[in-house]
């Protein structure tokens, strides 16, 4: 198959070595679960469950609310114990609201009948059944699958893309997955393909990764499902170059991947699809890479959702040395930590240690212009030129040299040699865009009712004087009858 | 543990001095060379310029109360006072290198906001400081005195040269290449006759000629030339486009007027050419961002270099139309720009292609 190439791209260290051999294990069923409300894009989940109820594996503990949200399930068995604010898996520690369960050691699944042939039924009725699985992106992003599903078909959907590239360097999560679980990942592709119309399902997965393309390709043998090897670069897994990549199309500015009739998914999620259609499980765990040279014992668990991120660096032996930083995902896109007492939540892909040397942290120093930023940057952007605009308090003007069209992959500020937090600045600058863009509604709506109250105080005004004028006419008016009929009776009296 | 920083948290191992350092040992081939070709006082010379640069840079720092020590081991100044240490006649005296080593530093580099922020390669700033107010020094050239001959001058007299400005009976001087033809040229000479005797291609790729003291082997620029592009501190627009930005109007003149225009091997083997191309146009600050912008930033220099050689009042022209193009820079690089992902050249977002357009 012919492969396309993108622009620009970075080759960090990979350092999957230390986690992908060993096979994925079963974190130990932690005492307690803390399950956020929010784990996805959109709205949060509202509670269906009080404190004290029991709960089995896979029921609802939360409902979606609207348009753009997705439900949440009990990962294991157990007591509600409390209902109230948690330590979000965010860097800012802010808590969110969130089930604490008890664990009752049974990890009893909440019993419910498959359907016979998840392939009979509509695409429509897959869509719904993902949606109530509370699925959502497993690549990172967590945002609701079946509102993807749902929006795709209403454009009409050629290529079915699935993301194995994996391009984050150390994590492992979905290589694993891909090498253990290729069948189920595979029936997963068709069901989704299934529910898109697409005609092709294509399978790209990084060259580094040769036992999982191997596994994957004997599993997709005699169906419409294709694995492709593509060269191994980040970000590759990025959803915009990986379609360039395989199709040697551009996702238009400002539009979404089926404008150009591709749909994008995530192999975990695929997995998770087919769990949810085949088995009725709804998805309470994922596969997490623990990782980074301070940990002992580098792996791939298979996490409940709401375990923290403590009990699983504990599962991996601990710590070899004091960690330089903690991070959540992977050290080119993921977020850094303070502490570990923090669930892990669907999107979490990864939980890393890194050691001073792993980090490379330096002082940034003046931009020397080198433009090795512009050559790596994937997007055609000129990173040099925003920062330089950001650092100047006009991010206005950063968005006229293309800030909105930046991906935050990252690879600028990996190779830039006076180690200038690119990224930080970006999004930084967008934030600060999207607060003013807040404020200046808000002031909009304000002047508004202002101005409609300004309006309406006029009218009121205006009535008050138009009737005061009127009464005045009247009472003119009758003192005019008044002095006439007077008059006539003056005379009257005169002719008498 | 450090405050909270946003991703990559990962950085490839690089840094800004190390690309000078990658910068500097591309240059030693060339340098040594050079030392070999003229001896002590070369040395002299090239010791004098890293020391009044290095000194310079801490001076203005401190005076602007920056943080010194981080700013003067990143190489920066180093690396502009060898840059310029080369392009200086190899026996120049103390205080040539000393007053442009501080003129790059001081108000090329420093005045304009530091590292990063110069609008003009400071080293060549400085040499066209120091050609436009000390003509008779900065065209004082020597025939090549090997320090391993007989005649060169030793340790001591190589300091009475570059330090007390005696020059020793027998040393020769000579015009360099470009300098004899251009005034002979002048005098109405047929090219022929100019270069009969003194063409010797093969000396002018090694770097057995008149000239500047870093300039004249292009053999081993060349090799630098391809270190740093190797080692991916430049790519091949700007050195390759300068280049051809010589060659074919030099080609094209010698073609029209073979016998009063020098030709190709001519152009690309004298002066300064390999050097600038390679060492000086690429200077990152002062150079186009685009791959665009940087074709034609290296063309116009070389044209601009060729032009001046033919036309100008200088024999050499790389300093001088480096220059122009660095101030052209800003506006080069607010027309050049790579096309943004999803978006046309314009800017504007792309249209989805039809299903019957694939």
């Amino acid at each position: 198959m012919k492969l396309f190439k993108f622009r620009g791209g970075v080759h960090p260290e990979g350092r999957k070595d230390l986690s992908a051999e060993p096979p994925i294990r079963s974190l130990p069923l932690p005492e307690r679960l803390f399950v956020p409300m929010q784990q996805h894009i959109g709205a949060a989940a509202k509670h269906q469950v009080a404190v004290g109820d029991h709960v089995k594996k896979g029921q609802l503990l939360a409902a979606g609310v609207g348009m753009v949200s997705a439900p949440v399930h009990a990962p294991t068995s157990g007591r509600v114990i409390a209902i109230g604010d948690f330590p979000a898996p965010h860097p800012s520690g802010l808590p969110v609201a969130t089930l604490t369960i008890e664990s009752d050691g049974d990890d009893a699944w909440l019993e419910s009948e498959p359907p016979a042939d998840p392939f009979a039924l509509s695409p429509e009725e897959i869509a719904t059944r993902v949606g109530a699985a509370g699925i959502v992106g497993l690549g990172g992003a967590a945002f609701p699958s079946a509102v993807k599903l749902n929006l795709s078909r209403r454009s009409e959907i050629r290529t079915l893309i699935m993301n194995g590239g994996e391009c984050e360097p150390y994590l492992t999560c979905d290589d694993r997955l891909m090498r253990e679980r290729a069948r189920e990942i595979v029936e997963g592709i068709r069901l989704i393909r299934h529910a898109t119309g697409a005609r092709v399902a294509l399978v790209g997965i990084e060259d580094n990764k040769p036992e999982a393309i191997a596994a994957m390709t004997a599993a997709a043998v005699g169906s419409e499902v294709k694995v492709v090897a593509v060269p191994a670069m980040y970000p590759m897994g990025s959803e915009k170059q990986l379609i360039q990549v395989l199709t040697g199309q551009e996702v238009p500015a400002g539009g979404r991947a089926a404008d150009i009739g591709v749909l994008v998914h995530n192999v975990g999620t695929a997995y998770a699809v087919q769990q949810a259609l085949c088995h009725a499980r709804p998805l309470v765990s994922r596969i997490v890479t623990v990782s980074g040279a301070a940990i002992v014992a580098p792996g791939n668990l298979e996490v409940p959702i709401g375990a923290l991120a403590a009990d699983l660096v504990h599962a991996c032996g601990g710590f070899r040395e004091t960690p330089e930083r903690l991070v959540l995902g992977g050290p080119m896109m993921g977020t850094q930590v303070t502490g570990l007492q923090i669930p892990i939540v669907k999107g979490s892909s990864g939980v890393l240690a890194l050691t001073r040397k792993e980090v490379e942290a330096n002082q940034p120093g003046p931009c020397i212009r080198c433009s090795t930023c512009v050559r790596a940057c994937p997007m055609g952007l000129l990173p040099l030129e925003m920062a330089a605009r950001i650092r100047a308090g006009d991010p206005a003007g950063a968005v006229d040299w293309g800030l909105k069209d930046c991906i935050a992959c990252g690879s600028c500020s990996y190779v830039c040699p006076s180690h200038i937090p690119l990224v930080h600045y970006f999004n930084h600058a967008k934030g600060d865009l999207a607060a003013r863009e807040r404020l200046k509604m808000k002031n909009e709506a304000t002047k508004k009712l202002a101005d409609e109250r300004n309006e309406r105080m006029a009218r009121v005004v205006r009535e008050r004087e138009e009737a005061a004028r009127q009464r005045a006419a009247r009472k003119a008016a009758a003192e005019l009858a008044n002095a006439a009929a007077k008059k006539a009776a003056e005379k009257e009296e005169v002719a008498a | 543990m450090t405050p909270i920083v946003h991703s990559p948290h990962a950085h490839a191992a690089t840094s800004v001095s190390q690309v000078m350092a990658t910068v500097m040992l591309a240059l030693t081939p060339a340098t040594l060379f050079g030392f070999w070709l003229y001896g002590w006082p070369a040395i002299n010379l090239w010791v004098v310029s890293l020391a009044v640069a290095v000194l310079a840079e801490a001076a203005t720092l401190k005076i602007m109360a920056r943080p010194v020590r981080g700013a003067l081991f990143d190489g920066s100044a180093l690396l502009t006072a060898w840059l310029l240490a080369l392009s200086l006649p190899p026996w120049a005296p103390w205080w040539l290198a000393a007053l442009g080593s501080l003129f790059a530093i001081v108000i090329a580099k420093q005045v304009f906001g530091g590292l990063g922020q110069n609008l003009f390669n400071p080293a060549m700033a400085a040499r066209v400081m120091l050609l436009i107010s000390f003509p008779l020094e900065m065209t004082t050239w020597l025939a090549p005195m090997p320090i391993t001959s007989a005649a060169a001058p030793g340790y001591l007299q190589g300091l009475a040269i570059t330090f007390a400005g005696v020059t020793p009976a027998d040393a020769v001087s000579s015009a360099t290449l470009l300098g004899h033809v251009k005034t002979d040229l002048g005098r109405g000479f047929g090219l022929d006759q100019i270069l009969a005797g003194i063409w010797q291609p093969l000396d002018m790729l090694w770097g057995q000629r008149g000239g500047s003291l870093g300039e004249t082997s292009a053999v081993l620029l060349l090799a630098g030339g391809l270190i740093l592009i190797a080692r991916r501190v430049i790519t091949w627009h700007i050195p390759l486009a300068m280049l051809a930005g010589v060659a074919l109007p030099a080609l094209l003149a010698h073609l029209i007027a073979p016998g009063h225009t020098p030709g190709l091997a001519y152009h690309l083997l004298s002066g300064g050419l390999i050097l600038g191309a390679f060492f000086i146009a690429t200077d990152p600050v002062s150079s186009p961002n685009s791959t665009g912008g940087q074709l034609l930033f290296g063309f116009a220099c070389g044209l601009l270099t060729w032009i001046i050689r033919t036309w100008g009042g200088y024999p050499e022209g790389v300093a001088f139309a480096v220059m122009l193009m660095n101030a052209a820079n800003p506006v080069i690089d607010r027309y050049f720009k790579p096309r943004i992902y999803g978006r046309d050249r314009k800017g504007a977002a792309l249209v989805p292609a039809k299903e019957g357009a694939k």
